[in-house]
């Protein structure tokens, strides 16, 4: 599917998940994927990741949403979703006949809600894995997000692995002192994988009005920016654990990707940048491919983890 | 209808007044299947400062597969495109959202407020498609100045409008608000058309529903995709939040929950 460089093998594996490609779109970066449908070839895709999906619809945050900052963006939508029932019934309809590996992401307010949350989704034709998202608040317990307290993000994947025998990537938070430790938990409770990174917490304020430039006062910085930060925690993650490691953070070219896959990745996915170039995950295929064609390899298997660190 | 993406070669760049320009680009995709009031997102380079997309209505196509934009500088985005002259290109995705019903018979009134005159001229061409007497359609343009204004208004008197001005210092027509010139107009028209700042609209809608006439706006907001996969460019609506680039950028005035 890579035209010219179909000798070179992109097949990956992420625990029981097999991709033609490691070329993932982010969620809530690529909707449900229909948004897309006119502009990218989904079945060239290695999967789609959808935008997250909570047990009843979520409005989301109110206005402004969004601000562009300096080579990236905030965000704080709130989560707005259609709720899991919804998705099944109308967005799974799309996604099942797009040719590509479709892996739903979830979020909840307890540990119960992610369980029942595994529970509906498992079964459901065309499914072939669940990302857990733990950034969210954990609203029994003051509103602490799971994934920045290790007991927490170690229960929330404890019960979805009970819940469910899809494979399981656990996204990771880096608003953390120890992402390796995240890491080797909730490994430990039993993710098939992790991804990582989701958005930094970041502001941005109007000094002309004094206010913030995103209602919501603060939110999740993505693009470009990121790219270091995201790049050196997989890279100590991957040290880490043993399971597999999906990378993501800012990634907006081939370049990108090949650093993350060097650093350890198995797999990475491709977020903000599907807002600026729809192209991107396509682009970076095609990339990856002709750099490996280059480089005299035959598959991106040899190149992950590959990183050359002097000794001493 | 059919999303593109689709690289631009920019024909000619016309500045109209200081700081704001016309750009005619040769994007025959995008033109070809594009609606009045519908928007393009356009990115100028590979740059990543500024990294996102900027939302463009579209100021009018050609049957030969030319789009015109209408914009003013006001930042980095647009400053970036109005350095681009003719043989550049530029990344378009579009057309995008929805855009305004056509009226086919009853008069309409066009009102416009500074940039917001952009889609405006897009639809005035379009409506003549379905034979109407334009001298007993209204439109209403307000800007600063008539520096701002005046060749805008030469394009609908070219059209055959019944064109009314309004501009903020005085220099051409009407010294005020151009929805001051509404409250004449309203009794013999059908639908109101509106685009332009904010409040300007929101003074509008509150006039056309009082006076039971339909409305359309169109809406601006940032946005980061225009494609309905970032949910960034909300806005308040009565049922709750409403997403400008998919539902909208128009909407009926009564969609939207005015602040």
């Amino acid at each position: 599917m890579t035209g010219q460089y179909d000798d070179i093998d992109l097949r990956v594996r992420i625990g029981p998940l097999r991709l033609r490609n490691p070329v993932l779109t982010a969620s809530g970066t690529f909707g449900y994927g229909r948004e897309f449908a006119d502009l990218v070839n989904l079945h060239r895709l290695g999967g789609v990741v959808t935008k997250g999906i909570s047990l009843a619809p979520r409005p989301g945050n109110p206005p402004p949403r969004i601000v562009e900052t300096a080579c990236g963006m905030l965000n704080a939508i709130g989560l707005e979703n259609v709720g899991v029932e919804e998705f099944i019934r109308r967005k799974m309809v799309f996604l099942r006949t797009a040719g590509t590996r479709v892996i739903v992401n979830i979020l909840g307010d307890s540990v119960d809600d992610y369980a029942r949350l595994a529970e509906r989704l498992t079964g459901v034709e065309g499914i072939d894995a669940l990302e857990v998202n733990i950034s969210c608040p954990n609203v029994r317990k003051g509103g602490v997000a799971f994934g920045t307290v290790p007991e927490m993000a170690a229960a929330v994947t404890g019960a979805v692995r009970a819940a469910t025998d899809l494979p399981l990537i656990v996204k990771l938070s880096p608003n953390v002192t120890d992402i390796g430790r995240m890491a080797a938990v909730v490994e430990e409770a039993g993710a098939d994988a992790v991804s990582l990174i989701n958005t930094l917490i970041g502001m941005a304020i109007d000094c002309r009005t004094r206010r913030p430039r995103l209602a919501n006062v603060i939110g999740g910085l993505s693009g470009p920016a990121i790219k270091p930060v995201a790049l050196r925690m997989v890279w100590q993650v991957a040290r880490t654990v043993s399971i597999p490691v999906i990378g993501i953070g800012g990634i907006s070219r081939a370049e990108d990707a090949l650093e993350f896959l060097i650093a350890g990745a198995s797999a990475i996915q491709v977020g903000t940048a599907n807002f600026y170039q729809p192209a991107a995950a396509e682009e970076i295929i095609t990339g990856i491919a002709a750099f490996l064609h280059e480089q005299g390899e035959h598959s991106v298997r040899d190149i992950i983890g590959s990183l050359q660190v002097e000794a001493g | 209808m059919t999303k593109f993406q689709e690289k631009a070669q920019i024909l000619d760049r016309q500045e109209l007044a200081a700081g704001i320009y016309r750009l005619t680009l040769h994007a025959p995709l995008v033109a070809g299947g594009a609606h009045p009031g519908q928007f393009v997102m356009v990115r100028t380079d590979d740059s990543y400062d500024p990294l996102l997309r900027r939302p463009f209505s579209i100021h009018q196509v050609s049957a030969g597969g030319d789009l015109q934009l209408l914009f003013k500088v006001v930042g980095q985005g647009t400053g970036c495109l109005a350095r681009l002259g003719p043989g550049s290109r530029v990344d378009l995705l579009g057309p995008l959202g929805r855009g305004f019903r056509l009226q086919r018979e009853d008069p309409v009134c066009l009102v416009g407020g500074g940039m917001g005159i952009a889609p405006l001229y897009f639809l005035g061409k379009r409506l003549l498609q379905h034979a109407r007497l334009p001298e007993f359609d209204p439109v209403l343009l307000g800007a600063a100045s008539q520096q701002e204004l005046a060749l805008l208004a030469d394009d609908f008197f070219g059209l055959g409008y019944d064109v009314r001005t309004a501009t903020d210092d005085g220099s051409l027509g009407h010294h005020g608000f151009v929805t001051d010139l509404l409250d004449q107009v309203l009794p013999r028209v059908s639908r109101v058309y509106v685009c332009g700042p904010y409040p300007m609209m929101r003074i509008a809608a509150a006039k056309c529903l009082a006076a039971g006439v339909e409305c359309e706006v169109s809406l601006e907001t940032h946005m980061a995709c225009g494609l309905g996969a970032c949910l960034g460019c909300t806005v308040q609506a009565p049922d709750g939040y409403a997403h400008v680039c998919v539902q909208g950028p128009v909407f009926e005035a009564g969609e939207v929950a005015w602040q």
